[in-house]
């Protein structure tokens, strides 16, 4: 009765292709992103907070620093890069959560879904409100608030893009050792605040205790930072801009790919 | 409707049952959950398991679908070892809890895993059809646009359902599917589960904790604490036990093997 794997199973009329590990089908990509973005457009509160929150932060901290634009030049450049960070990390780890407390991610990963499809289409479409909100942001700075950048705006924006990236990394990641909405808001302050206070925000790098600026050199966000004040000082493309970007954007795909990891087919 | 395509050779389909068990073992932490099982749910039928809740139904659901870790033994599911990539696509798999997203219409929500399990621009039209014919078959025609959150839970239900429909799937494993439904819809179910096994030869799993749904089972599987009680058809159970219903005939088996339990107890 027990088949071998010779018997005639074979004569089974091929199905769908299924992805293999690693293989990314375009339309499941698709209709995911298409999907999370559907989900989130019947919450505008959400995407309103999200658009709005950081434009609204950046005109506070202009008229904080009212008396002195060169500390808003330094400390708006580097938030330009820390919020699509924050707020992408925080809507990951939450609609993650969700996908794996409501039983859809089962349902996902018993259908014929590749866990990079599954992936690839969030980031897709969070990458895509991260591209609305540094832009909003972004010109906001540069436009109308007079935030005074050396070289391209352009460059402050794909800064930006690649810390939501960045951000929707990991917040997928945790979103796996959170048991609740609860613990998944709190991975904020344990995953945030230490780079947010590592990255050169508050005080150089190079002034830290040698212990801590060891442990802010190992910081995806030290890079985004320095990226964002390497576009405000300089021209032109360097080096260090060059290398800030790759080490933002490796950090990110490997953090994707530990994400990817924490999706289990078979659970206990 | 009845667009399964033909078995390619009709001679070798019916030899290899809908799942096969033997020796089937799962383990979830230190706890044995089902005891070296071994049974066999023919094709093209509806069989039944049933037990108090706990017993392991829906662990034993979740290894035959796939998503179960720790399962030792053999354990064949349409001629494939369980879990196989190529068999997510030919099962439907209903869980407990609703498995859809809140945030979605249910057309919505159906158009998204119609999507995964059918890809591509070139089946659209085919995928609306399906959609459309999966939400009609449970009943939904009129709430098609309706967010699945604001829907009552026998409703919530009722999706879930619909998305396992979606792609006519040989097997479908429903855990639970007619709890908390109204007589009406539970019989119109029961109607749909029967014609999903008469006229597209669908195979179907259906556990559930209310006897008198036994009734309507060709077969069924009667589970006590990790182990099969008995396998057989409804009436060969109530002749083999001198009762008149299968509620009956359950609870004497029950007490049966609470007895034989008692005595090993007692003579150890």
């Amino acid at each position: 009765m027990s088949p071998s794997p010779l018997s005639p199973v074979s004569t089974i009329s091929p199905t769908a292709p299924t992805t293999g590990p690693g293989a990314l089908n375009a339309s499941r990509t698709a209709a995911t992103a298409a999907r999370v973005l559907r989900q989130l457009r019947h919450d505008p509160r959400t995407i309103a907070l999200m658009i709005l929150i950081p434009c609204l932060m950046l005109i506070l901290l202009r008229y904080v620093f009212d008396a002195s634009p060169r500390t808003f030049d330094n400390i708006g450049a580097s938030l330009l890069g820390v919020f699509p960070l924050i707020t992408m990390f925080l809507v990951t780890s939450i609609a993650t959560l969700r996908e794996r407390t409501s039983g859809t991610l089962e349902r996902l990963l018993a259908m014929p879904l590749g866990k990079a499809d599954l992936i690839a289409g969030y980031a897709l479409a969070f990458g895509t409100l991260a591209v609305v909100q540094s832009a909003l942001a972004t010109g906001l700075a540069v436009w109308l608030l007079g935030l005074d950048v050396t070289g391209s705006p352009w460059l402050l924006l794909l800064v930006a893009l690649l810390d939501a990236l960045l951000g929707t990394a990991l917040g997928l990641f945790v979103s796996a050792f959170a048991a609740s909405e609860f613990q998944a808001v709190q991975f904020m302050p344990a995953v945030i605040f230490p780079q947010l206070l590592l990255c050169g925000l508050f005080t150089p790098r190079s002034h830290m205790h040698p212990a801590l600026e060891a442990v802010s050199d190992a910081l995806p966000m030290s890079y985004a930072v320095d990226g964002m004040n390497e576009v405000l000082h300089h021209p032109d493309m360097t080096a260090t801009f060059l290398r800030d970007v790759l080490i933002v954007a490796g950090c990110a795909l490997l953090v994707l790919g530990l994400g990817a990891a924490t999706l289990r087919r078979r659970t206990a | 409707m009845n667009n399964l395509p033909d078995p390619p050779s009709p001679s070798l389909t019916p030899t290899t049952p809908a799942v096969h068990a033997e020796g089937l073992t799962v383990a979830r932490g230190p706890r044995t959950v089902l005891r070296h099982l071994g049974f066999t749910v023919p094709r093209g039928r509806i069989t039944g398991l049933l037990g108090p809740s706990g017993c392991g139904k829906s662990t034993l659901m979740r290894s035959i679908v796939g998503t179960q870790a720790k399962v030792t033994g053999t354990l064949n599911v349409l001629g494939r070892p369980a879990g196989h990539p190529t068999l997510r696509s030919r099962i439907g798999y209903v869980t407990q809890a609703p498995s859809v997203y809140d945030d979605l219409t249910v057309r919505q929500n159906l158009d998204y895993f119609a999507a995964i399990l059918d890809p591509g621009r070139a089946a659209a039209e085919r995928r609306h059809h399906h959609v459309t014919q999966a939400i009609a078959d449970v009943d939904l025609t009129s709430h098609a646009d309706t967010l699945a959150g604001n829907l009552s839970g026998g409703q919530r239900g009722r999706v879930s359902l619909a998305v396992a429909l979606l792609g006519t799937p040989e097997l479908l494993v429903l855990d639970e599917p007619t709890v908390g439904l109204d007589p009406v819809l539970r019989r119109d179910l029961w109607q749909l589960f029967h014609d999903l096994a008469a006229t597209r030869g669908a195979t179907l799993l259906v556990s559930s904790h209310v006897m008198d749904e036994a009734e309507r089972c060709h077969r069924l599987l009667l589970m006590r604490e990790g182990e099969i009680l008995a396998d057989d058809t409804p009436e060969a159970l109530r002749t083999r036990t001198g009762t008149d219903t299968v509620e009956a005939a359950f609870l004497r088996l029950v007490d049966e093997a609470a007895d034989a339990d008692r005595t090993k107890e007692s003579t150890r």
